[in-house]
């Protein structure tokens, strides 16, 4: 069977087993809104404040639902023995990784652009910053699936790896968490924003080429 | 390398230790068509390790492996063998039939269809079942069917009876058999006694491989 | 490899022998341990005695001859890390392995006391102990990087998975790092304006800066020393019932 078929079948199998273990879906969505409910509660409800805050507190807000939603993406696969088999197929590993981060961001990544107006209400970010916010979390969530895939297949093997799990990645999400916020920010004060977005366009591309292949060399460490 | 041994799996001087303790060195063996290899020892002697080296999982502190005469890097390995280990690589949220098509996905198709496969391993009807509703030697005949699914020449099998009754043990019996009389290759672990239908059975007992 | 002259990877196979190495590093500490007593000396003179106050700064300039050259070094050490890291993964040789896992705490000290000069630079310049200066962000979140390894090294038992996950980890942060110090340094444009940052380019007089580079040179053969001697001790914790460490013991004893 050729690789192709077998990209789509393994996003295909990760799409049914979220499907059948659903109820674990909605809780990095509800930490999104939690996260970002917190802020008006510590900061205050100044409508001025928020605003100026709305751009970095959505993005801090994803990065960090991103995080936690991390860990799942090796972790059932690596308990049951269907790393090993992926390692051994015939297929090339990194496309298959790829695979799985695909599958890992339409179940993860993905609802976050769902969820994303009603947090920019929430805040009152202005309405014309909306198409930029979800532009932002289409091209940048992706990436910071990739850049975590390294940081999952590092510690899948480690029985309390969720700590050490963000301290190699978090460095990682710095820039996208820069030109993300930034893009939003001046979205919503009627700024161009075509610098950012390409800019973080490119880091989508490159992170698809390059990430999946230390992920699988990091795969291979984690089952020896 | 002569001639006899370039058509099949051949090992030398392979040593590998755990924890700056040794479990086995210098050694070698040869697994050609037709033959299976029964590895023998006791609890922590290495046997689990030793089939982690085959797959490629784990690296030997010293030693090389050819596959049909060549480096294993450089050859065929991936796609003509296949591993059945402790973790069963089957889904329990998915059912019988989703796991071996996800697993035929991987590889390439073998010589029997899926229903076919079941059917061998007695599983046959049991194709809409969610894993998780199987027995444990259901799931394990599960996974063996997965051998039988892809294209493969060479079988890595730890301890492949575990959990399965007299008849399931039977049953793999007579798969191993005829995997082998077909000119397939079998590595395997197990600390039952077996009755295996194979000719040229070989054994190494990796206590005193030292 | 294949690609590599057979006399070249034979020397490098002889060098990396861990018995070999360990002698060879037993002659070198103590003359790098010389040059460095001297260099430390003659830099910190120079720059704390010899060299001229800053017509604007005063007095206060001169933590530059610690916090620059520190800041030098935990870049350099980053990427000697990631070398190293590389020639693990492809060549599986266990030197590397060893010499990377020593350099990183080394790296992170360097990293550690280019934040604190930093800082203290800061309070006289700024009016601050910390301000979100450029050259400053990028030091702390690659002192993280350098956490980041060290902690992954210590949770993973098996210490030659652990080294083959801190050079896939290495690699990766040294590629990353440019992307981040880039993007931290346009986000402080974006943010502070107009400041101006002292950190960044320092005009500096020729009698300031032979004390400067001198002081340099000296952060480089101490990380030598430092990452030898770490080296050493590493290479006996991973292998202690090999021969060479059994005859090394007995001679000794």
């Amino acid at each position: 069977m050729s690789l192709t078929a077998a990209f789509f079948a393994i996003i295909r199998r990760d799409l049914l087993l979220a499907f059948r273990r659903r109820a674990e879906m909605a809780n990095p969505l509800f930490f999104f809104v939690l996260v970002v409910t917190l802020f008006p509660l510590a900061v205050g409800a100044q409508p001025n404040l928020l605003q100026t805050m709305a751009p970095g507190v959505v993005w801090v807000s994803a990065l960090l639902a991103a995080l936690l939603s991390l860990d799942g993406m090796f972790r059932s696969d690596f308990e049951d023995g269907s790393l090993e088999q992926m390692l051994l197929s015939a297929q090339s590993l990194p496309v298959l990784v790829l695979g799985k981060v695909v599958a890992h961001w339409l179940v993860t990544g993905l609802p976050l652009l769902v969820i994303a107006p009603l947090l920019a209400l929430f805040l009152g970010l202005p309405e014309r910053a909306m198409p930029t916010l979800w532009l932002t979390l289409l091209l940048a969530t992706p990436v910071l699936s990739l850049i975590g895939a390294i940081g999952v297949a590092l510690t899948v093997g480690l029985r309390r790896g969720g700590m050490i799990l963000s301290l190699l990645v978090l460095p990682l999400y710095v820039p996208v968490l820069i030109f993300a916020s930034s893009a939003v920010d001046r979205a919503a004060g009627g700024l161009p924003v075509s610098a950012q977005i390409n800019i973080l366009l490119s880091m989508l591309l490159a992170a698809a080429v390059v990430t999946p292949l230390p992920t699988a060399a990091a795969l291979r460490m984690s089952v020896n | 390398m002569d001639g006899k041994c370039s058509n099949g799996l051949q090992v030398s001087g392979l040593a590998c230790s755990r924890d700056d303790r040794l479990l086995f060195s210098g050694l070698s063996f040869v697994v050609a068509p037709g033959e299976a290899l029964l590895l023998e020892g006791s609890n922590g002697s290495g046997k689990t390790s030793l089939l982690r080296i085959l797959c490629g999982f784990r690296d030997a502190d010293a030693g090389e492996l050819f596959w049909r005469g060549r480096p294993l890097v450089d050859s065929d390995y991936l796609v003509e063998m296949a591993y059945v280990g402790h973790a069963e690589g089957i889904k329990k949220e998915l059912t019988v039939l989703e796991n071996l098509r996800f697993s035929r996905a991987l590889n390439q198709p073998g010589k029997l269809s899926i229903d076919q496969a079941l059917a061998k391993v007695q599983l046959a009807g049991f194709d809409d079942n969610a894993v998780q509703t199987l027995s444990a030697g259901q799931k394990r005949r599960l996974s063996l069917a997965r051998l039988l699914i892809t294209a493969n020449t060479l079988w890595i099998l730890d301890e492949p009876f575990t959990s399965l009754d007299r008849q399931g043990m039977a049953l793999i019996e007579t798969l191993i058999g005829e995997h082998v009389a077909a000119g397939g290759m079998v590595v395997m672990t197990s600390h039952h006694d077996l009755n295996l239908p194979v000719a040229r059975l070989q054994r190494i007992h990796l206590d005193t491989c030292h | 490899m294949a690609f590599i002259p057979e006399p070249i990877s034979r020397f490098f196979h002889r060098t990396a022998s861990p018995p070999h190495f360990y002698a060879l590093a037993n002659r070198l500490i103590p003359w790098l341990s010389v040059l460095l007593v001297l260099g430390l000396a003659y830099g910190l003179y120079g720059g704390l005695y010899l060299a001229p106050a800053d017509y604007q700064q005063g007095d206060s300039y001169r933590i530059i001859y610690i916090h620059v050259p520190a800041a030098w070094m935990s870049l350099f050490v980053y990427v000697v890390m990631a070398i190293m890291g590389g020639i693990a993964l492809i060549w599986r040789m266990k030197l590397a392995e060893v010499m990377l896992i020593s350099s990183a705490p080394i790296g992170a000290g360097f990293t550690f006391i280019a934040l604190v000069t930093g800082s203290l630079w800061g309070k006289p310049m700024w009016g601050a102990w910390w301000v979100w200066d450029a050259r400053l962000t990028s030091e702390l979140i690659l002192l993280f990087l350098y956490l980041g390894i060290i902690s992954l090294y210590g949770a993973i038992e098996d210490k030659r998975s652990a080294s083959r996950a801190v050079s896939i980890l290495a690699l990766v942060g040294v590629v990353n790092i440019p992307i981040i110090h880039y993007s931290v340094e346009w986000w402080n444009t974006l943010h502070q304006g107009a400041t101006v940052s002292k950190l960044d380019k320092p005009s500096i007089h020729i009698s300031m800066l032979i004390p400067l580079l001198t002081m340099a040179v000296a952060f480089k053969l101490y990380y030598a020393v430092a990452v030898l001697q770490a080296a050493k001790l590493e290479l006996i914790k991973r292998e202690p019932s090999a021969q060479w460490v059994k005859n090394l013991l007995e001679t000794s004893a």
